[in-house]
């Protein structure tokens, strides 16, 4: 469905991301692994066509990124950055029709269709709807912002760190809201850097280091020696899930 | 407070907008039939009511509606771009562009040759204001274009003290001053057309932005994946420079700088309109023009021997509502810490 192919990403002479190619398939969820400064986001960022790769190309589809208009764009892929602004005290179920803006609806008709009522249930803000954004949380914020996203029904859903603010419940939460997502035949790629998540609840996992991808494989493949040599922790399996042992025992 | 449906505060400012244009027609130190003067002026009869109508009312009143309601809409916009309280139009500089070309041609004494000259000369003088802040902004974003047109204001600024302190005659140096202040006393149906193109085509700029500007509140990044372009010649910034340029340049061109309007009316209105970008366009617009007609309403009602500058009961009145704001944020933040 997404199709990475050669890209590399560099500026004012400092190479961000080099050569990196990988294939994401509709109905999956993949976890973009990797430690801070691997290219990561500098990778999503591309992919949602935020950052003009300086080689290679993304198509979708068989279509290069570049000739889709911006609307075809918006409708295509939805994406959740890494940093939550702070919200004006708009209520927020407003804050989360704003992701119906690429289909041209009317403020009114954008408050009141279903995909947003769907999107505050899914990330458990029904009961908030009408509360100012303002007022929410850092974790209430996070998963706004992952309403917002859900709101515009992409067939792909590029997600950054999205469980990085959030308790364990709600974290938990908002990866089987990816599952159930992948599922219903949405590419889901997220970011994550809690390798027990990842490992646990992702199809595929892409390890990054030093703006190269290093290894696309199954979480049953993601070795020691593989999360060694990119993050210098030692890990442990918990049944099929990969924990950081150093954590445990440091 | 919760916000009302768009269409109340709308009706209600409309209305409000009516009664203030109203009053500015009908008041006056000559007392006239309005509807009969109207008329005359309309049917091009030469009756005292007809002049007093068309050389003196009509325009002052259609230039308070435009330039107020340009300042309250750009002043919103701003705010919403930028994604800051404190932006207003002059924070890009061209409305010290417009002075300074208005204040060049005082100098040069041009104004003498004709008085049309003044505005055309402001006109001008925003019109270059804006190509150099286009230009010094280039692909950058947000915060460049506040630094820019920090730069580009300090700069018109610095020009027009220049030109104040190379001026020779006292005289003039008094009617620049004067002229800075802001009035719309004595201008014209001319004046009025002068303007009306750069309002027309920058306000149609500006509310062209209001979606953009709804999805900015999320932050660049997701308001680009929603389909929105930022940058670039078709990009929301370029609207927003052009369009505040345009029609804030044009009026600043024929009432001089007139503060405070854009800064304070989207802050009133937020209460009533609420705070999504888009809802808070077409109220700033009316609430504008309604500050505006019922400032120069103030200005005439206590002319005395010497008639307060527009610009000057702006700033006495908006500093005071600035002042109840920063208490109202002062109080909002302690209780959020």
């Amino acid at each position: 469905m997404l199709n990475v192919q050669n890209v590399g990403f560099s500026i004012e002479g400092a190479q961000l991301l080099q050569s990196a190619s990988v294939r994401f398939e509709a109905g999956s969820v993949t976890a973009l692994i990797g430690p801070n400064g691997a290219g990561k986001s500098t990778l999503l960022r591309i992919m949602a066509g935020l950052l003009p790769a300086t080689q290679g190309q993304v198509e979708c589809d068989g279509t290069p990124l570049q000739q889709l208009t911006l609307a075809q764009r918006a409708r295509l892929m939805a994406y959740m950055p890494q940093d939550v602004p702070p919200f004006p005290p708009m209520p927020v179920r407003e804050v989360a029709s704003l992701g119906r803006l690429p289909y041209g609806e009317s403020s009114a008709q954008a408050l009141h269709h279903p995909a947003v009522a769907q999107a505050l249930a899914e990330v458990g803000l029904q009961d908030l709807a009408e509360r100012p954004a303002s007022q929410l949380s850092g974790g209430e914020r996070a998963r706004l912002m992952l309403a917002r996203a859900l709101a515009v029904q992409a067939p792909i859903l590029l997600a950054d760190e999205p469980v990085a603010a959030l308790d364990p419940a709600h974290a938990l939460a908002v990866i089987q809201v990816f599952c159930k997502l992948a599922a219903q035949g949405t590419c889901v790629v997220v970011v994550l850097h809690d390798l027990l998540l990842a490992t646990r609840f992702c199809k595929t996992l892409v390890l990054m280091q030093q703006g190269r991808i290093r290894h696309t494989i199954p979480p049953a493949s993601l070795t020691d020696e593989m999360v060694r040599q990119t993050y210098g922790v030692t890990t442990r399996r918990v049944e099929d899930a990969v924990v950081p042992w150093d954590l445990c025992t440091a | 407070m919760k916000p009302l449906r768009p269409v109340v505060p709308n009706t209600l400012l409309a209305l409000l907008v009516a009664v203030m244009a109203m009053a500015s027609l009908w008041w006056g130190e000559s007392s006239i039939n309005v509807p009969a003067a109207l008329a005359d002026w309309w049917a091009g009869a030469h009756s005292i009511g007809a002049v007093i109508m068309g050389q003196l009312r009509l325009p002052r009143m259609l230039l308070a509606l435009m330039v107020g309601g340009t300042l309250g809409l750009s002043g919103a916009v701003l705010q919403g771009y930028l994604r800051n309280p404190l932006a207003d139009p002059g924070l890009l500089g061209v409305s010290g562009g417009a002075a300074l070309g208005a204040v060049c041609v005082f100098y040069t004494g041009l104004f003498q040759i004709a008085s049309a000259l003044l505005p055309l000369g402001g006109l001008a003088g925003a019109l270059v204001t804006a190509m150099l802040l286009v230009a010094l902004v280039g692909r950058g974003g947000a915060l460049v274009l506040l630094l820019a047109g920090a730069a580009v204001s300090s700069f018109t600024a610095a020009l027009t003290a220049l030109v104040l302190n190379l001026v020779p005659s006292p005289y003039a140096t008094f009617e620049i001053m004067h002229w800075l202040m802001g009035s719309l006393t004595d201008r014209t149906l001319n004046d009025v057309l002068l303007a009306l193109p750069g309002v027309v085509a920058g306000c149609a700029l500006l509310m062209d932005c209001g979606r953009a500007l709804d999805a900015l509140t999320m932050g660049e990044d997701v308001a680009q994946s929603l389909g929105f372009q930022l940058g670039g010649v078709r990009g929301v910034q370029m609207r927003v420079v052009v369009g505040t340029a345009l029609a804030v340049g044009s009026c600043v061109a024929v009432s001089g700088a007139i503060g405070f309007v854009g800064l304070v009316v989207p802050h009133l209105l937020r209460p009533l309109a609420g705070h999504r970008p888009s809802r808070l366009m077409v109220p700033a617009f009316l609430g504008g023009a309604a500050l505006l007609l019922a400032a120069d309403l103030a200005v005439r009602l206590m002319a005395g021997r010497t008639e307060l500058q527009l610009g000057v009961v702006t700033a006495l009145v908006g500093a005071p509502v600035f002042f109840h704001r920063v208490i109202l944020f002062r109080k909002r933040n302690m209780l959020s810490c």
